[in-house]
């Protein structure tokens, strides 16, 4: 909008609007969607402002618009010099008739997209300014914490008595199974939430990481998989193999961990409801609380702080409905706030999968057939089956089985594809091996395969993928790069398309006492113009970080329903010594800009697999990796 | 309940909590300075680290009681401008993406360089991982406080051996 508007940068105050769905169509911050949703829609407020603010002073100076120019939040006239701010203009220029056809900037007129532009909220982060959910305080507000079942239980009886007894304690409510601890501070709560006498009783299956590993070998050999995709004949493809490969990859559950926890303010009130605090999707939050308390959502007001991260888990709404149910309750202002062991074991994780994979080679070494199946627990349909390699094999089968848990699930950054990628990646580095080909050679010649023959639908673009390929391979020195000793270093190759963008990676390992380091990410990304570089290299930058931290450390498993990780002694997240050197490259084009908050996320597990094969030999197939024999003695 | 009477920021003040209350909840909830972050609970992540005498303390595991005359400094005292040299290199660098961990990230650059004014990057680097950016703006982290210690450099011909051991 600045840059259409010609304004000041320097000028410009971004203030968070509060949710409003007759003003503004999409108030959601998710699928990486913000950007390709407002590109057009900003820069045409932008521009039609822009041009009313010209045509304003033009009638002031009874000249022509023609003989006008914009530039930093100034009208000028050319010939006179004559000048006015914006702000002289703004009073007459929203008199004016908004014109319907004012004509965009050509690219390569930008001045500010495709600039550095530093965070807006900069200078109150680094002060410690309140602007996060948990730094919402209001005179009168109670603080509430709840103790919810594990996975399978519901509460059988409570004995509050204790906890009630306690310094600060206002009330000890139950909903749902779920029992709120409500007091006058955040410490006095936590104390008395420890102190609660709970009994949980069994309310359905309880279920074990060890059961689902034998779930998933039933649901992988089992007859119940919904067909995704079928291309040509699978059937005589792998009769005729010449070679076959079979591998199977697996990803465990995963929290999302934002270092903020879950929290909301609500305020329940005979006239309406008050909301404030960190989501993303402040709608579903108005939607769920006025169907709750059958009221009118007009009835009720969303007010968005900043988010102390989201990865998908404040796409949900049902903490924001925990802090309702309780100011209801309570019959008062309440900051609900989940503890970190909240937060880890509160659910809605990323899903468990695996994957089994099957491919038939030619006696050339051409991939004649391919079989993927999906088994995941309360994913849905774990593949993404339009995906490559689909339209470049001529015959396919895509298929996906799905158990439903009482272990709950939800959107994690990149959701499926976050783990889908990586073992698709790593799969077809496994084929190329075994077709005797460079792993970006053989993903090349599946590309033009694609483009010239196509199978089936084709649903992302050939030469964007090809372009991205070409990209890392190039900058990456892929296959000739050497090392200090002479040697060649160890690469691993990914590529991905999700969420509208094109990511590829090389990965770097290194062998450091006998055991694999990974030393550099090579991430080349087409999301087509980017707006803004800054944050662009950060977002490809954090997500491979988070890509590559979760595929080697990041694991939640079960007992019996019960979480076994709750905080960050036995949670492990990556940490500042254990990032490689990442080094960021756009594609340069002129292509509408497409989101970039996941796109490089989904590659990077398999740049670093394919990474390790090349340095040890040795196949990772599941996750977390410090897991496999290949980590053993690492710390 | 008691009373404890706190030096932050070179100010006076003071809490009616009681005495296993740790630092950060008096700090937030009963004196209104919020930008030191509740993130574990269990001094693991470091989003609650405060200046105890100068010395980067998780202030989450920290009770009340354990205070004592030792002077607090926050997020809000580094410097109430933003002025101080870790919090210029980390606009100038960009550093905070959601922005959640930085005080804790910040609090703990600007003890070490107190500590050690010309740090190597192997002590930059074993003294920051102690704090979680689940962002992932480590390299930047990195960036930063290298920034911030050229700038605090006072020789004009600083030695690149003269601290390392």
């Amino acid at each position: 909008m600045a840059e259409e508007l010609d304004a000041d940068w320097t000028k410009v105050v971004v203030e968070q609007a509060p949710l409003d769905t007759k003003k503004f169509e999409r108030q959601v911050a998710g699928g990486s969607g913000s950007i390709p949703h407002s590109w057009k829609r900003l820069r045409t407020a932008g521009a039609t402002a822009r041009q009313m603010l010209l045509d304003a002073a033009a009638k002031r100076w009874n000249v022509s618009a023609s003989e006008c120019i914009t530039s930093k939040g100034v009208v000028m006239h050319k010939a006179s010099k004559r000048q006015l701010s914006y702000g002289e203009l703004a009073t007459e220029a929203a008199q004016l008739p908004v014109p319907s056809d004012v004509k965009l900037k050509e690219i390569k007129d930008f001045n500010l997209i495709g600039s550095v532009v530093k965070n807006v909220d900069n200078p109150k982060i680094i002060t410690g300014k309140p602007l996060f959910g948990l730094d919402f305080y209001r005179d009168g507000m109670l603080f509430a914490m709840i103790q919810r079942p594990a996975f399978g239980y519901k509460l059988k009886s409570l004995n509050a008595a204790t906890a009630k007894a306690m310094s600060g304690i206002v009330d000890v409510v139950t909903f749902d199974n779920n029992v709120a601890v409500v007091g006058k501070s955040t410490w006095q709560v936590k104390k008395a939430k420890d102190a609660l006498k709970i009994e949980w009783e069994k309310a359905d299956a309880l279920e074990s990481t060890a059961d689902h590993n034998k779930l998933f070998k039933e649901m992988l050999d089992g007859s119940n998989a919904t067909v995704r995709r079928k291309d040509g004949d699978v059937e005589t493809a792998f009769k005729n193999a010449a070679k076959v490969v079979k591998a199977e990859y697996q990803c465990p559950f995963l929290p999302h961990n934002p270092l903020e926890p879950m929290n909301f303010f609500a305020h329940v009130r005979p006239d309406g409801v008050e909301l404030v605090g960190p989501t993303q999707t402040p709608e579903l939050a108005r939607n769920e609380t006025a169907k709750l308390l059958g009221i009118s959502p007009d009835k009720v007001s969303v007010q968005l702080t900043r988010m102390g991260g989201g990865f998908g888990r404040r796409l949900k709404a049902d903490y924001v409905i925990e802090a309702v149910q309780v100011s209801k309750l309570v019959n008062a202002p309440v900051k609900l706030i989940w503890s970190r062991e909240d937060d880890m074991t509160g659910g809605s994780y990323r899903p468990a999968v695996r994957y089994r994979f099957e491919a038939a080679l030619d006696a050339q070494g051409n991939m004649i057939g391919y079989k993927l199946r999906g088994a995941s627990i309360n994913a849905g349909n774990a593949t993404r089956e339009d995906n490559f390699p689909s339209g470049a094999v001529d015959n396919l089968l895509i298929d996906s089985v799905d158990h439903k848990s009482p272990i709950t699930t939800g959107p994690w950054r990149a959701p499926i594809t976050n783990f889908l990628a990586f073992a698709e990646q790593a799969f077809i580095d496994e084929v190329a091996q075994a077709a005797g080909k460079d792993p970006v050679q053989f993903r090349l010649e599946l590309l033009n395969k694609a483009k010239q023959k196509p199978v089936g639908a084709i649903k992302y673009d050939i030469d964007r993928m090809k372009g991205v390929i070409e990209l890392a391979a190039e900058k990456s020195g892929w296959g000739k790069k050497k090392g200090a000793d002479g040697k060649p270093i160890a690469q691993g190759f990914s590529v991905y398309f999700s969420h509208r963008s094109y990511v590829a990676q090389v990965g770097e390992v290194v062998m450091q006492k006998g055991k694999p380091v990974l030393q550099k990410v090579y991430s080349a990304a087409d999301c087509g113009v980017v707006i803004n570089q800054s944050g662009a290299q950060q977002q490809v930058r954090g997500c491979v970080v988070d890509g590559i931290g979760h595929a080697m450390y990041g694991s939640i498993t079960f007992k019996d329903g019960v979480p076994q990780q709750k905080n960050f002694n036995e949670y492990r997240l990556i940490r500042l010594n254990e990032i490689p050197e990442i080094e960021v490259h756009f594609v340069q084009n002129e292509i509408e800009p497409t989101g970039l908050g996941e796109p490089s996320l989904p590659p990077a597990g398999a740049a670093v697999a394919n990474a390790i094969f090349k340095a040890t030999g040795k196949r990772l197939r599941s996750q977390p990796f410090i897991e496999q024999e290949e980590f053993k003695g690492v710390s | 309940m008691a009373i404890f009477k706190l030096q932050i920021n070179g100010r006076a003040y003071q809490a009616d909590v009681e005495s296993d209350t740790p630092l950060l909840w008096v700090l937030r909830d009963n004196l209104g300075l919020v930008g030191t972050k509740y993130g574990c609970g269990i001094a693991q992540c470091g989003a609650c680290t405060v200046h105890l005498n100068g010395e980067a303390t998780r202030s989450c595991v920290l009770p009340v009681s354990a205070v004592g005359k030792s002077k607090v400094t926050t997020i809000e005292g580094l410097s109430p401008t933003g002025t101080h040299p870790v919090q210029v290199a980390w606009d100038k660098v960009d550093v905070p993406q959601c922005g959640y961990c930085q005080a804790g990230q910040i609090m703990t650059a600007a003890a070490l360089l107190k500590r050690n004014p010309k740090p190597t990057q192997t002590e930059i680097d074993d003294t920051m991982t102690g704090n979680l950016c689940r962002c992932g703006t480590y390299h930047r982290i990195r960036e930063a406080v290298k920034l911030a210690s050229e700038s605090t450099a006072t020789s004009s011909t600083p030695s690149k051996t003269s601290k390392t051991k």
